[in-house]
Formats: structure tokens, C-alpha cells, sequence
């Protein structure tokens, strides 16, 4: 969620993006923006996304995280697992009885 | 590549810590003023909009715990604030990282030392390829390898479970290099002796089969490596070199690798030869002799394939052919297999014995250390609850806590193990160089492997779990609201029965070590001014084999005259005697068989005695200092002319004949059927240890029973090095080819008095070790009990309690023990010092000089152990210790 959000939105700082995943989900998802922080430190650690010092809108100085290459390529992949899994459960929930038969 | 990427960012901002630290600082603050603006912005009042960003944040510690843990490598960086945390902990009680050092080394350095030796003497011994399959074969009746040449011959070409049978002796013999003849030690092998080894050259060849071709027919040698080291400088040119050996020349053909020391571990010898040219370096040839048993030890590898028992069978039936062949020479021929490394059981089931015992001991020394330490720990613990219940209230984990307790436990165990080896490997150094005994070529090296390190390791960390575990249950019974609360310490009343009954078991251990040491002590003392039969005092031994110059027959008897009367003329030499083998100074003592005059069936069964058989010179007894009890002693015109005589020792009268009046003037029979007649009665002696009961013994003239190898005994109050060179120069100028060894009686006493000398050092070593544990273990239970009653030991003394009494209930219990255990253990070491009578002289500990010895040392034991938390009890100050509770 992270990736496709910087996917989208480009350079984003943290509280950017936890803003935008709950926007995003529709306040569904509204878990403690703390949590955030060890993914973003462990994705920049495996070299997904980089980040940087930068301007906030109220001109303080926040860190705004970017995607790199790896980064895309590693969403892509991912985007793709994801479609073949939720596709093969969406398989099983469309499945009828009839269907086996 | 991901994780392994990933890794290497986690260990490298491990260094980076505090950029990193201020940066999430920085974050969460820009996250939070972030979310407030926008709170703000939807209407709400400032305090609420930065309490609903901080709610929406969720728990920033916990979050930054996460955080590091995702960033670091959490196992890594706890354990080296652990090991820092640890660190500062023991600077600061140094004297408690001080005793469990040392504690810890000399547990640790024992274990590796005796491991070692166990190492070098039964598990590793021989360092021969498959040492596995490779046995000796040994007498089924007795615990002897020895074997008579022809029967060796046999027992190699018929069976047919054997890999090939090599046979091996040892002798001494004159080496002639071309400068100085000296003597050396050599070990007459078969032919096929290296090939069964399976030995390679290190230079040159080694003998084989090939080069076998009858008696005297194969005049090459191979020297060893530490004597070609030593005596030929690595001189690679020495192969084909001819030197003479006790007069015959024989060629040098190779150099033996540097480990391969013959095949009896702790005996080294110089040179290796063909032993069908034995009669070269032996007095007298006995190649062809069927009933004399002299070749040291025959051994082979069983071939593979073949049980034991197979082989053991296979042998037997050698064995019964050959009683059956021959009938005469031999009465019992059944065999078995044991290992050569130390001479079948003979050496080898003692030494196992003594070695697993050492190697038990060793450990139960490094069991009580840890109990010892583990007690220490858990006053440390007990010191620190109140650190320990705050951690744990503030949300430290308790296997955090833990994890801590452990990572001090072993950094303890690593330092001592590390000191424990350092130190293990220098006295391992020292025990390889060491030579007990200068006349024979006996060491062993015992230098660690890569064995001996890994189980210094493992013991190393085994022992820091080991008494890392014992606050365990401390810890995780900890309530910190009870303590945070109330302050009070753990649960006071656990009585520690079972670590009680350790500290009074190992003090016990303790006083019995002490009490055996004092008695071996007194025991060798007492040993050194007993009487041997004989005075070593002002006694030199002159050590020659005539037989090394050359000489033969009839010349040997002349030149033995000459020696004795140009030794004779040496100022202040009072007398000068000759015997083939010095009592308590040589080994391989001739034994004989002595009947009374009227049996007839001359059967080793119906013998009335085996008795010691000295052949000695006329004026022995007088040089000796041996009192003649009755009759004469017989002159050189006792000769091979004359009829046989002897002199007897009283315990040989009363064997032989019943009485010395019934003795004197009567005759005995040998076993070839001599009549010998009794001309004097000497004082029984010690003959081969001195803890032996009277033996038999008989002495009769070297010109009846001759001898090419003797010592002469000569007496005289000068100073040992004046006389020693003058005993140098007289022989010398009588035939300068001659190897010469000189040393005083009483230094020659070494190897006899070497086993009462070991037992005791190992005892006064191993009661050291107690000792050091009782110290321990006592300071350790004291500490803890001070440590839990202070706060009642400082109102007693705000209630007036005198030092005395403040004293007796810090410190009563630790008393009590001491004096329970010293007390078991006195009784026991009484009882023990029974065994110890075996091994050293008139042991006995009904000596008030060892048991106020014994009380001495324990009591002296109770007050080092009792000093430092006493002192701590008694500085109690109690307005101090209330106000801060």
C-alpha cells in the first residue's frame, strides 16, 4: 500500500502517506499512524524507497520518501501476486455447487 | 539479496545510532504538528487537536521500540549493553570478579590439563595410522608382553588373524658417533616392525623384512628424531654414516618421524635396530633360548574383519600347540590382546583407573566451583532485587532480565576460561619438557590438540550456564509491585537445604584432602630417613656396561678388578663395592628361585621362594653400609672354581630354612639343580619401593654369577661433585671407550620415591583445590546471609546488640557447616590414610602433628572465607540502613 500510494502520489513525507492510506481505504483502516514508521524504515533498508530532507506545506523541514527503481519493480511484482491470489479467491467465492457437477 | 542487503543495513546503523535516533525524533514531531494543524483546521481547540494527533499516533515508546528493533540488529545490540552493563557491574566488585575468576580459571585450567594427559596417555596415545585395530599380545595368567624369541617366531608365522606381528625390546647401549661414546636408549625391533606400524621415513629408509638375514646380519640403524635432532644438529647427511654401537659397526640409514616414539607411549627412545643383531648391545645372545622371555612386547593390527575374541582364539590354539611342543621351556601359554601404549594392563588398567578418577575429580571440581559461584550470583542477585523489580515495573521483560543475568554468567566464564587455558597450556609446556628421571629416556608429550581446546571451550560455556542458572528462579518469582512496594528482599526462610548439604559435602572433601596431603607429606619425610637395608647417604653410583667397550668373558671380570682398585686409591674414598643392579636404583632386579635341599621336583610350583638375586663383589656390603648379621662375606677366591655360596637376608632364612641358626652353614637349591651353601646373613632392605613388605633376597659372588653390567657402589664423605669427577677421570683413564653414569644413591632414590612424590604432590594440589572451594563456598553462603539480614542485623544494632552477638547471627549458620564438615571430613581422612599406606611409607594419621595440622588449616579456612562479609555485617550502620528503607 505504501509503494502504490508513492506510486501515485510521488514523493510523499510520513504523515502524507498515513493520511492518504486512510483516505484511500475510507477511514477503514485507521490503525495507529505510529506503525507506520518501522515499514518505511525497513522498505528504505531493502532499498524500495529512498528518502530525503524536504520542505513540508508549512515549511518545516520533514523527510519525504520516494520510490526507486527497485522500488517499481518490486510493486510490480507484487501487484501482480496480489491479483493472482485475490483472483484464485475470487474463484472459490464465485464458485456453485452446479459448477462441479 | 533483499534480506542480505537488508542485514548489512541493520548491522551498519548499529554505529549510526544517534543520527538515526534524532531523526525519528524529528519525524514523529513533524508527523504530529502535521496531524494537530489539520485538527485545528477542523475546528478543534489546541490542547484537544494535539491530544487527538498524539491518540492517533498511537504509544510513541513502544512505536520507537518497534522502530529500533526494525532498524538494528536487536539480539546484537542488546547483548553488547549487556556485556557493557556486565562490564561495569564486575569493576565494580572487583573482588568478587576476582575470586569467581580465579575460581573459574583453576576449575577450567584443572579439567584441561587432566584432559590433556588423559588425552596423551589412554584416548590419543600412539600416533601410528589405525592405532585402533593395533594390540599387543599379552599372557593370559599375568599382566606381562613379554615373549622368548622362537615362541615370537610362532606366534607371527601361524596365525592367521593378525595383520603381521612386529616385536619391539628395549635395551640400553654405547653409541660411538665419533666423538664421545655415551649411552643411549634403543629398542631392537623386527624386521617387519615399521611396515606393521605402518611408519614413513622422515629421512632416508627404515629397516624391513628384507634386511633380515640371521643373527648379527643386519648392522643398520634409524635414529630417532629428537636424538637426531639433538646429537646430529638435522644434519641431513648422517644417512650412511657408519657409527659404532657398543664396539660393532653399523650404518645409519634413516631418521624416524618426529611423533612416532616407539610404540610404548611415555618411553622415547634414541635409535632403533634390527633385533637379530640383539647380541651386539644384550650380554648374552638369547635369540635361540625358547624359555627365556626377553623381547619386550610383541604387537600387530587384527585384521580387519575379525572380532577380538576370533583373534584371541586363533592365538590360543598357537598357544596350546606350543605347550604341547614344548613342554619344558614354558609352563603356560594363553593369551590375550591388550593395548602396547602402556604395556597391556600391567601400566594401562591402573593408569585408566587413576586417570578416569583424576578426570572425575576434575569435574566435581568444576561442579562445586559453579555451585560455589552460582550461590555468589544469587547473593549478587539478591543484592541487586530491588534493581531488578524496578526494571521489571518500568516493562522490561523477564527474559530480558535474564538474558542480562546470563550475559554476565558467561562473560565471567569466558575470562576464566581463558585464563584457565592460558595457564593449563603453560604447565602442559612444562610437563612435556619435564623428565622425572635423568637416567631414562621418560616423558611424555601432553601439549593440547585441537581436542583438548574444544573441550576446554565447552566446559568454559557448559559452566557459565551452569551457574548462570541458579538466580534463575529469583528472577522469575520476582513481584516488583511487593518490592517496589515494600522494599522488603526475597522471601526470607528458604532454607537451601540441598545447597547446604554441597558446601558441607565439599569442606568435607577439603579436610579429608588436607588430612591426606599432611599425612603423605609426613609419610615421604619419614620415608627419606628409614632404613632401606642399605645407606644412600655418602654413596655414589657408578652406572658401566663393559659390555658397551667391547669387553667380553674373561676380560670382564679383570677389568671389574681393575675398576674397584683404582677406585679404591681416589683420596677419602673409604671402600668400593660392585653389584649387578643397585637396590631402589635400577630396575630389571634378577629374580631366582630358591627349593629347599630336599626337593627334588625342581617345578616353579614347589619353589620355597622368589628371591631378589644380587651379584656383588666382595666388599659390596661394606660400600653399601649393609650389616652382616651372622657368618662371613665371601672373597674373590669364591670363583667359578669354588664351591657355590651366598649370602642370604634374614627374610630369606625364614623362608627357605625356617630360622637365620638354622640357615647358617646349610644349602638351597636353584633351579638348575645348584646346591648352594649359606656363608652369612644379612639385614632384610627395600629392594624395589620402598613401600614393600620384606622380601626375600640373596647375594652371591659375581665371579660365580658374572655381570657385564654393574654399579659400582662407591663410599666416601667428599663433596658429590669433586667425587663424581674423580670417579669420571679414574675410569677413563682405565679405558676412555667406556659410557660412564654417575649419580649419588640417595638422587638415584628419585624413581623409587617418584610415586610416593606424585601422590603426594597431587594430593597437597588437589587439596589446594579444595581448599580454594571451601573458601569460596563458605564466603559465598555468608555473603548471601549477610546480604538478606542487614536490615535485621541494623536493628539489632540499633537495639543495642553487641558485636559478638551481631556476629553469631550473620555468620552462625556458615560456621556451623564449616565445623560439621571439617569434622566428617577428619573422620574420613583417618579412614582414607589406610589406602594411602599402600602408596606412601608408614602412612598414618594418628599423628598429632597432622590432626592439629588439619584443625589449623580449617579454622585458618573458616576465617579467610568469613573475613570480608563479617566486616560487612560489622559496619552496619544502622541509622543509615533504616532511614534508607
Amino acid at each position: 500500500m505504501v509503494l502504490k500510494t508513492l506510486d501515485v502520489l510521488g514523493p510523499l513525507h510520513g504523515y502524507g502517506i498515513a493520511r492518504r492510506i486512510e483516505q484511500i481505504s475510507g477511514d477503514l483502516l485507521a490503525v495507529n499512524q505510529g506503525t507506520l514508521y518501522p515499514v518505511l524504515l525497513k522498505l528504505e533498508q531493502e532499498g524500495a524507497i529512498t528518502s530525503d530532507w524536504g520542505a513540508s506545506e508549512n515549511n518545516r523541514r520533514a523527510r519525504f520518501y520516494r520510490l526507486t527503481r527497485e522500488g517499481r519493480k518490486q510493486l510490480q511484482v507484487e501487484t501482480q501476486d496480489w491479483e493472482q491470489t485475490a483472483a484464485i479467491i475470487g474463484r472459490f467465492f464465485e464458485l456453485k455447487a452446479e459448477d462441479l457437477s | 539479496m533483499k534480506s542480505l542487503r537488508r542485514f548489512f543495513e541493520r548491522l551498519f546503523s548499529s554505529g549510526t545510532r544517534q543520527t538515526q535516533e534524532e531523526r525519528l525524533r524529528e519525524e514523529i514531531e513533524e508527523h504530529i504538528a502535521l496531524q494537530t494543524a489539520e485538527n485545528l483546521r477542523a475546528g478543534l481547540s489546541p490542547v484537544e487537536a494535539r491530544r487527538q494527533a498524539m491518540l492517533k499516533f498511537g504509544g510513541v515508546e513502544a512505536m520507537k521500540q518497534d522502530y529500533r528493533a526494525e532498524r538494528g540488529l536487536p539480539l546484537i545490540e542488546d547483548l553488547l549493553q549487556d556485556l557493557r552493563f556486565a562490564l561495569r557491574l564486575l569493576r565494580k566488585s572487583p573482588g568478587f570478579t576476582a575470586v569467581a575468576v580465579a575460581t573459574l580459571a583453576i576449575a577450567i585450567g584443572a579439567n584441561a590439563v587432566v584432559f590433556s594427559v588423559l588425552n596423551a596417555l589412554i584416548l590419543n596415545p600412539l600416533h601410528v595410522p589405525n592405532a585402533e585395530s593395533l594390540y599387543a599380545i599379552q599372557h593370559g595368567n599375568e599382566a606381562s608382553l613379554s615373549q622368548s624369541y622362537p615362541d615370537y617366531l610362532d606366534l607371527r608365522n601361524r596365525n592367521r588373524t593378525l595383520e603381521g606381528l612386529a616385536a619391539a625390546n628395549g635395551a640400553i647401549a654405547g653409541l660411538d658417533a665419533g666423538s664421545n661414546p655415551s649411552r643411549v636408549w634403543v629398542y631392537e625391533v623386527s624386521g617387519n616392525y615399521f611396515d606393521v606400524m605402518g611408519i614413513q621415513p622422515y629421512l632416508g629408509r627404515l629397516i624391513h623384512d628384507s634386511d633380515e638375514h640371521g643373527p648379527n646380519s643386519a648392522p643398520y640403524i634409524v635414529l630417532s628424531y629428537a636424538y637426531w635432532h639433538n646429537h646430529f644438529e638435522d644434519d641431513r647427511s648422517v644417512v650412511g654414516r657408519v657409527v659404532q654401537v657398543n664396539k660393532h659397526p653399523f650404518t645409519i640409514v634413516g631418521v624416524a618421524p618426529p611423533d612416532f616414539h616407539g610404540t610404548l607411549v611415555f618411553f622415547n627412545p634414541d635409535f632403533y635396530m634390527p633385533i637379530v643383531n640383539a647380541e651386539q648391545v644384550e650380554p648374552q645372545n638369547h635369540l635361540n633360548e625358547r624359555g627365556h622371555r626377553w623381547v619386550f612386547m610383541t604387537l600387530g593390527h587384527v585384521k580387519s574383519g575379525v572380532t577380538l575374541a576370533q583373534a584371541v582364539a586363533d592365538l590360543n590354539s598357537i598357544g596350546s600347540y606350543l605347550e604341547k611342543t614344548y613342554p619344558k621351556d614354558d609352563d603356560k601359554r594363553s593369551f590375550t590382546l591388550a593395548r602396547p601404549s602402556l604395556y597391556g594392563d600391567l601400566l594401562g588398567k591402573p593408569m585408566r583407573a587413576f586417570m578416569t578418577g583424576l578426570m572425575l575429580l576434575a569435574g566435581l571440581i568444576l561442579i562445586a566451583a559453579c555451585a560455589n559461584l552460582g550461590s555468589l550470583f544469587a547473593a549478587r542477585a539478591a543484592d541487586r532485587s530491588r534493581e531488578v523489580a524496578l526494571r521489571l515495573a518500568l516493562g522490561a521483560r523477564r527474559s530480558r532480565v535474564l538474558r542480562q543475568l546470563f550475559t554476565e554468567a558467561l562473560m565471567l566464564s569466558v575470562m576464566g576460561g581463558i585464563v584457565g587455558i592460558c595457564g593449563s597450556v603453560v604447565l602442559l609446556r612444562g610437563l612435556s619438557a619435564w623428565q622425572p628421571f635423568a637416567r631414562w629416556p621418560i616423558y611424555l608429550a601432553v601439549n593440547p590438540d585441537a581436542n583438548v581446546y574444544g573441550v576446554a571451550v565447552l566446559l568454559t560455556v557448559a559452566s557459565g550456564f551452569l551457574f548462570g542458572a541458579v538466580p534463575v528462579r529469583q528472577v522469575l518469582h520476582t513481584d516488583p509491585y511487593e518490592i517496589v512496594k515494600s522494599g522488603s528482599l526475597w522471601k526470607v526462610g528458604r532454607r537451601m537445604p540441598v545447597r547446604d548439604l554441597v558446601l558441607v559435602v565439599e569442606i568435607a572433601i577439603c579436610a579429608v584432602l588436607v588430612t591426606s596431603s599432611l599425612v603423605a607429606v609426613r609419610g615421604v619425610v619419614r620415608s627419606m630417613h628409614s632404613n632401606f637395608g642399605f645407606e644412600p647417604h655418602n654413596a655414589m653410583l657408578a652406572d658401566t656396561d663393559l659390555s658397551m667397550a667391547g669387553h667380553s668373558g674373561e676380560s670382564v671380570a679383570e677389568m671389574q678388578k681393575r675398576m674397584i682398585h683404582a677406585l679404591e686409591t681416589i683420596p677419602a674414598v673409604k671402600s668400593v663395592g660392585l653389584v649387578d643392579a643397585a637396590p631402589l636404583a635400577a630396575g630389571g632386579f634378577t629374580g631366582a628361585l630358591a627349593f629347599t635341599d630336599e626337593t627334588t621336583d625342581l617345578r616353579p610350583g614347589n619353589a620355597a621362594a622368589r628371591a631378589y638375586m644380587f651379584s656383588i663383589s666382595p666388599e659390596y656390603f661394606d660400600a653399601a653400609g649393609t650389616p652382616l648379621l651372622s657368618g662371613r662375606v665371601f672373597g674373590w677366591h669364591d670363583d667359578k672354581n669354588s664351591r657355590p655360596v651366598a649370602v642370604v637376608n634374614q627374610e630369606f632364612a625364614r623362608m627357605v630354612f625356617g630360622s637365620m641358626a638354622k640357615a647358617m652353614g646349610n644349602y638351597f637349591k636353584k633351579r638348575d639343580g645348584t646346591r648352594v651353601q649359606v656363608v652369612g646373613i644379612v639385614g632384610d632392605g627395600k629392594y624395589s619401593s620402598v613401600t614393600e613388605a620384606p622380601q626375600p633376597a640373596m647375594f652371591v659372588p659375581i665371579l660365580q654369577s658374572p655381570s657385564s653390567q654393574t654399579y659400582l657402589v662407591v663410599r666416601s664423605s667428599r663433596d658429590a661433585g669433586q667425587l663424581i669427577a674423580a670417579i669420571r677421570d679414574t675410569v677413563r683413564g682405565l679405558d676412555a671407550g667406556l659410557p660412564l653414569y654417575v649419580e649419588p644413591w640417595s638422587q638415584a632414590l628419585d624413581a623409587p620415591l617418584f610415586g610416593p612424590r606424585m601422590a603426594t604432590l597431587s594430593l597437597g594440589v588437589l587439596g589446594a583445590m579444595g581448599a580454594m572451594l571451601s573458601i569460596t563456598g563458605i564466603f559465598g553462603m555468608a555473603a548471601y546471609a549477610v546480604s538478606k539480614r542487614l536490615r535485621e542485623l541494623g536493628i539489632r544494632m540499633a537495639l543495642g546488640a553487641q558485636r559478638k552477638e551481631v556476629l553469631q547471627a550473620a555468620l552462625g549458620r556458615a560456621l556451623k557447616l564449616l565445623s560439621f564438615g571439617s569434622a566428617a571430613g577428619l573422620l574420613l581422612g583417618i579412614l582414607a590414610s589406610r589406602v594411602l599406606a599402600s602408596i606412601v611409607y608408614q602412612a598414618t594419621s594418628r599423628d598429632p602433628l597432622v590432626l592439629t595440622g588439619t584443625l589449623l588449616t580449617m579454622a585458618l579456612l573458616g576465617l579467610i572465607a568469613t573475613w570480608i562479609p563479617a566486616q560487612r555485617a560489622l559496619s552496619v550502620d544502622p541509622a543509615i540502613l533504616l532511614r534508607e528503607e
